[in-house]
């Protein structure tokens, strides 16, 4: 058998592989991150608790209207997004003109309150959610066992990821939606509804967190407090990759990813933290962050 | 005109206050009340196996103890530690030294457990403890202010782990939380599998609270060839790690080191079938227990109990029968005498039945080994367990010689 670093060849294969399938997870979360501070200046840390729901929206679809799990894959971020744009209408909207950290307030509050409240209705040990029967089972990939709602989940974020990327930084919507960010008044005079613009933003932002809940429904339990586990993660992903940044939001999503899942061979203890080491040599060294432009 | 008027309203207030606070005291003097605090977990991964359900456990008590005839009064403070142990001592001691709270039940989560119980011996109080796990608290950690009441690691460990070796599992690999409780359901459960001959090829220690994905520790688990998954963990970790060991179509046999009703009843049967548990308590096992929980059920939402539950309407029941017996001002005054007090007393409950309380904090009951039921075993929602094996009630718990607890004499 090889041996790498004293460790089997096959079994860290396996970590690099399960590395890329929770970076999947980082890299759709980040990903809306990056896009609402792109082009709203908003440090959404409503985030998680939006991940959340759209892990809950998938169970209630499933429970009370019968509704399985392809068509809630497109159905739960929708009304996630209508929530999300409901939220940025009445509530965030008013916090455009003042400094970051009021958004971020603002948003970590609402979070708050949102986990509360599903915690209240349906309490902390979470609910079960099957994997849908198409993606049941698990192909043997010799080194690994490999299920096959793993693969699928690697499959989606990859494909969600760079349509993301595609709309924003190579279609005529996306261009206008950089130039609003850029210059807002001038992209208004020129006959662009820019207030809807954001808002329609801050939907597809969430969306895309919703997306990722409705993904993560059948391997987590499908419980209140699932957002904030992720959160700080990502958090730590948007800053290494570089504010705003959508390509480094993805690479860093991914590439984290891995670093956690060998350390979790090697040095299982440290595997929540070292995310974080790396966020603080990224600083040190890069502070506007791997892919951040400069000022 | 405006100023004036305010000022003599104000002034009219002042008065008012003045001659209601003394009646008041008046009252407290005539009417001595005794001050019960849950503290408990709220919000995180511990809320539905205690939480809510525990404060209801100890009203439940409360009613069921006809508090309103017998001469006191006893007024229930709620708080959540949140998992953090300088939050559940900072909650202990506001408690103890302001609001004159005499008894702190529950405190589930073994590194706050403990935390608390320094603070229960300081100020000389009651403490209670229905939801830790660790072993500890009845031995190197124990102290005159303290009853372990439901479970232990030690228990755990001899009734799950014993079990499993003699059903041929031998080799095991730990999947560990790492804190005081996983480390102390690891070290109990690595006794009586190395002692039953059998041996432990490896563990992971993974960062608590935060961890989701237990893929990676899952798969280094099965390499490792062990026969045994030991998961030394609890609440919704456990949840995940099945549910992720399932997925990922895990040969191993998984010991469910601790796991409770609520945590079966997020699987589902599907999921959770034929994993082997203990639990000193299951709301179906006798007319008892059924009856408490129908009570119990009344009160919430429908939910059956846990033993955690249970164990905070039985400490609760016995805490009021003991104050009441050497009197409440007694009670009041020395936490250390009202231990003595339960300790002296046999403990008798429609949860535990008849049972009593050893010199080292020890609660002593028999332990059961339950087996999940298939789905099509299963008559509805919480019919889940069957039982397998019980281990009598002096044989359930580490025995007293061998815990290292000061206060028993050698």
């Amino acid at each position: 058998m090889i041996m790498i670093f004293g460790i089997p060849g096959p079994l860290l294969f396996g970590q690099l592989l399960l590395g890329l399938i929770n970076g999947a997870f980082y890299a759709m979360l980040s990903l809306g991150l990056a896009v609402i501070f792109g082009m709203l200046n908003i440090i959404n840390f409503a985030h998680g608790a939006l991940f959340m729901m759209g892990a809950f929206a998938a169970w209630m679809l499933l429970n009370y209207f019968d509704i399985g799990y392809f068509p809630a894959l497109i159905l739960a971020p929708l009304l996630v997004g209508a929530f999300g744009i409901f939220l940025e209408k009445t509530i965030i909207s008013r916090l455009y003109k003042l400094d970051h950290l009021y958004g971020l307030l603002l948003t970590f509050g609402l979070s708050l309150v949102i986990e509360g409240l599903f915690r209240n209705g349906y309490g902390s040990s979470g609910m079960p959610y099957r994997i849908p029967s198409l993606l049941q089972g698990a192909t043997d990939l010799g080194f690994m066992f490999m299920p096959n709602y793993r693969g699928w989940v690697v499959l989606a974020a990859f494909v969600v990821c760079t349509a993301t990327w595609l709309i924003i930084e190579k279609t005529s919507l996306g261009a206008t939606l950089r130039a609003a960010t850029e210059n807002a008044p001038l992209v208004q005079a020129f006959g662009v509804n820019v207030p809807r613009l954001i808002t329609l933003t801050y939907g597809g932002g969430i969306a895309l967190a919703a997306f990722a809940g409705v993904l993560a429904a059948p391997i987590y339990s499908v419980n209140p407090n699932m957002g904030s586990n992720f959160i700080n993660t990502v958090f730590a992903v948007v800053v290494i990759g570089g504010m705003g940044s959508i390509l480094g939001s993805i690479v860093t999503g991914f590439g984290l990813g891995v670093i956690e899942g060998l350390t979790k061979v090697f040095y299982p203890q440290a595997s929540a933290t070292v995310v974080f080491v790396v966020m603080v040599i990224i600083l040190l060294t890069r502070p506007r962050g791997l892919f951040g432009k400069a000022a | 005109m405006n100023l004036s008027r305010r000022a003599i309203t104000l002034g009219g207030l002042a008065t008012a206050a003045g001659t209601i606070a003394p009646l008041r005291s008046g009252f407290g003097q005539a009417k001595p009340k005794l001050k019960i605090g849950c503290l408990t977990d709220m919000s995180g991964p511990y809320k539905d196996l205690a939480g809510p359900g525990a404060a209801a456990a100890v009203h439940q008590a409360l009613e069921e103890f006809g508090v309103a005839g017998k001469g006191f009064d006893v007024e229930v403070v709620v708080a959540d530690h949140l998992n953090k142990p300088d939050v559940g001592t900072t909650v202990a001691r506001e408690w103890f030294d302001r609001d004159g709270v005499d008894l702190i039940v529950e405190v589930a989560n073994s590194g706050v457990a403990l935390a608390v119980a320094s603070v229960a011996k300081e100020k000389n109080k009651v403490y209670l403890n229905t939801g830790a796990a660790t072993s500890d608290l009845t031995a190197a950690a124990c102290n005159a202010n303290t009853i372990h009441w439901v479970y232990d690691t030690y228990m755990l460990a001899q009734s799950t782990g014993g079990a499993m070796v003699k059903a041929g599992g031998d080799s095991w690999f730990f999947i560990t939380a790492d804190y005081a409780f996983g480390k102390a359901l690891q070290r109990d459960t690595t006794e009586f599998v190395t002692g039953a001959n059998g041996k432990v090829v490896g563990s992971v220690a993974y960062p608590f609270p935060g961890t989701t994905d237990f893929s990676s520790y899952l798969i280094q688990a099965q390499a490792s060839g062990a026969k045994v998954l030991g998961m030394a963990n609890a609440g919704t970790d456990t949840i995940n790690t099945i549910k992720q060991a399932k997925e990922f179509g895990i040969k191993m046999q998984l010991a469910g080191l601790l796991l409770f009703l609520t945590d079966v009843h997020s699987l589902g049967l599907d999921v959770a079938q034929g994993i082997v548990l203990t639990d000193s308590f299951y709301w179906d096992m006798n007319d008892r227990a059924r009856a408490f929980s129908d009570r119990f059920s009344a009160k919430v939402k429908g939910v059956r109990p846990t033993m955690v539950q249970a164990g905070v309407y039985s400490s609760t029941l016995h805490y009021l029968k003991a104050a009441t017996a050497m009197g409440i001002e007694q009670a009041k005054k020395d936490g250390a005498a009202t231990i003595a007090q339960l300790k002296a007393m046999p403990t008798d409950d429609d949860c535990f039945g008849k049972g009593s309380i050893r010199v080292d904090g020890r609660k002593i009951h028999p332990s059961y080994l339950w087996e999940v039921k298939k789905p099509s075993e299963s008559k509805g929602p919480w019919d889940y367990y069957k039982p397998v094996a019980t281990t009598a009630a002096d044989k359930a718990f580490r025995p007293l010689d061998k815990g290292g607890c000061p206060l028993v004499k050698a």
